[in-house]
């Protein structure tokens, strides 16, 4: 909108905006496409392009004199090394199995939370708890990664409260340090939207459950539960997307390879078509948690 | 409430135990920060102030803040542009498609950053464009154009059209009418949008590890880099003291612009 000009006294300006404001008043069929032109134009190119060129990546071969992608020389190499290499499959069941882990423990850690931040605490409460869970969640990435690194290392705090029970620090290169510290991170993530869904419901639904003689268990799982899986659903794409793709925390909390490892280590070594046919196992992964997340009304609740 | 006294109760400790978690990690590194020893062992030996000075005078944290900071503000105000433009058109028009556009502006981010990250990279090699500050703008832009267009919808649903007409039916023309009307009853909302671009392009690392190439540091591929050389950890722990200092002021922010949390998580 180049209008910053309307508003000082530019006759020749103001005039030519003027009329082409009139021009488009009569043609109300293009103004959304005007509107559209620049960011769609941005999308298709940058982003749905990109993705194109990726796609066609893995169907290249990478020319092991040159070490040069040879384009537009159709093979099914780099597929065939991922379906016949099994580290390819340990690697997807890894990060997969913890993403699962990940998602399942916050939407266990966030449900309570949520309850009380929703219909226990008094609405003063309600207001600090809130901002007690977003200054984390605005905390910066690496920042929240490498605490973890300071406290999981084998000098580090963990090991100081443990060594009084003759235990060790767990060190940097155990699996379930990415579990761990991927909860950390996604956790607020599941708490808010559990909170959104749980202070929707109207009160006078669960004292019309309870007046018809439910007790408290089953109005918490025939009225409570049905009503907020939507908004669990809606919380469990940030965890699980966000975990399925992240390739730092199994670097620097675990020593571990996920997905995302396996695809960087690949594009550093030049070997695209490989980065490439293995990307597309999250897109896929993700696709289909992303139609059954809308099946359970998840996209209403984000 | 329905709630007994005892379920009240466990919640309670629940909430406590869930706040503990989230802050514990902060707590202790903020202490670090202060950490007299070079080595990370807990507790820290003493305290002092000295890797304060010595983080001020860094210059390649001096270059990774520039960095960072032009590329934060340069997408921000691509994927400002760009989103409300599209929301404009999605909340005030129907046409053929409207429901593709928002998957389409939603995909970058519900897909793994991975994912984008590498299909930016391979197609910039692909092309031939060298990767530097211009394709990590690119980069972010991409994926905060959701947020700018998620922040901007929600304010136009809920915006009465009576105001436009009035100023319509009193003579102003469409540009007017934007500029006096649409875009004040904006202001918030992209105000709020702004805000979480910003601060989702300053923290980003996964997509722009790919993007960056060697020479082009941020404030995350520094840190990424330093926490791997053990004798820059000190002047590492002060940088993090001030990203989480920082960190609460878009909190008090989006909590100063009214109701919402501008994640969009809480409406």
């Amino acid at each position: 909108m180049t209008t910053a000009d309307a508003a000082t006294p530019a006759p020749p300006a103001a005039g030519r905006g003027r009329r082409l404001a009139r021009w488009l008043h009569a043609r109300p069929h293009l103004q959304p496409r005007l509107l559209l032109l620049v960011p769609l134009a941005w999308m298709v190119v940058v982003y749905l392009g990109s993705l194109l060129v990726l796609l066609v990546n893995a169907f290249w071969v990478k020319d092991s004199f040159t070490g040069n992608v040879t384009p537009f020389d159709w093979t099914l190499n780099a597929f065939q090394e991922i379906f016949t290499n099994s580290v390819y499959g340990t690697v997807a069941l890894r990060t997969v199995g913890i993403a699962i882990a990940v998602t399942l423990t916050d939407a266990l850690l966030a449900f309570p939370i949520a309850y009380y931040m929703a219909r226990v605490a008094s609405p003063r409460k309600r207001g600090a708890l809130i901002v007690a869970v977003l200054l984390p969640l605005w905390a910066a990435y690496l920042v929240k990664t490498y605490a973890w690194r300071t406290i999981l290392q084998g000098n580090g705090f963990l090991a100081w409260v443990l060594h009084p029970l003759g235990l060790a620090g767990p060190g940097l290169d155990k699996l379930p340090n990415a579990w761990l510290v991927l909860s950390y991170l996604w956790l607020p993530y599941m708490i808010l939207p559990i909170y959104a869904g749980l202070e929707r419901i109207p009160g006078s639904l669960l004292e019309a459950s309870s007046d018809l003689g439910a007790r408290a268990g089953t109005t918490f799982r025939r009225v409570v539960l049905p009503l907020v899986i939507p908004s669990l659903v809606a919380g469990s794409i940030f965890t699980f997307s966000l975990s399925l793709g992240d390739y730092i925390v199994p670097n620097l909390v675990a020593n571990a390879k996920f997905i995302g490892n396996v695809i960087y280590d690949n594009s550093a070594l030049g070997n695209f078509p490989v980065a490439a046919a293995y990307s597309m196992l999250p897109i896929v992964v993700m696709v289909g948690y992303l139609l059954i997340a809308r099946r359970l009304g998840a996209f209403e609740s984000l | 409430m329905i709630e007994s006294g005892l379920v009240r109760g466990v919640l309670r400790a629940a909430t406590g135990i869930v706040i503990g978690f989230l802050y514990l990690p902060l707590v202790i590194l903020a202490v670090y920060a202060f950490n007299e020893s070079r080595v990370m062992a807990w507790p820290p030996p003493g305290l002092t102030l000295h890797w304060f000075a010595e983080a001020a005078s860094n210059p390649e944290i001096r270059d990774a803040f520039v960095n960072s900071m032009i590329a934060a503000t340069s997408a921000t105000a691509i994927a400002l542009v760009l989103g409300s433009l599209a929301s404009m058109a999605v909340q005030r028009y129907a046409f053929f498609g409207r429901d593709a556009i928002s998957f389409l502006l939603v995909l970058p981010i519900a897909l793994p950053g991975v994912v984008t990250g590498i299909a930016l990279q391979t197609t910039f090699k692909t092309l031939g464009v060298n990767l530097g500050l211009i394709t990590i703008i690119v980069g972010h832009a991409t994926f905060c154009v959701v947020v700018a267009y998620n922040n901007v919808v929600a304010r136009l649903r809920r915006l009465p059209r009576t105001p436009e007409e009035a100023s319509a039916d009193l003579g102003a023309d469409t540009w007017m009418t934007f500029r006096r009307i649409t875009l004040p009853g904006l202001r918030t909302a992209l105000l709020s949008g702004a805000l979480l671009a910003f601060a989702l392009s300053f923290d980003e690392i996964i997509v722009t590890l790919f993007t960056a190439g060697a020479g082009t540091q941020t404030i995350p591929i520094w840190i990424f880099t330093a926490i791997q050389r053990p004798t820059e950890l000190p002047v590492v722990n002060v940088v993090a003291l001030v990203l989480m200092l920082v960190s609460v002021i878009p909190v008090y922010l989006a909590q100063r612009i009214g109701g919402g949390d501008a994640t969009g998580l809480v409406r």
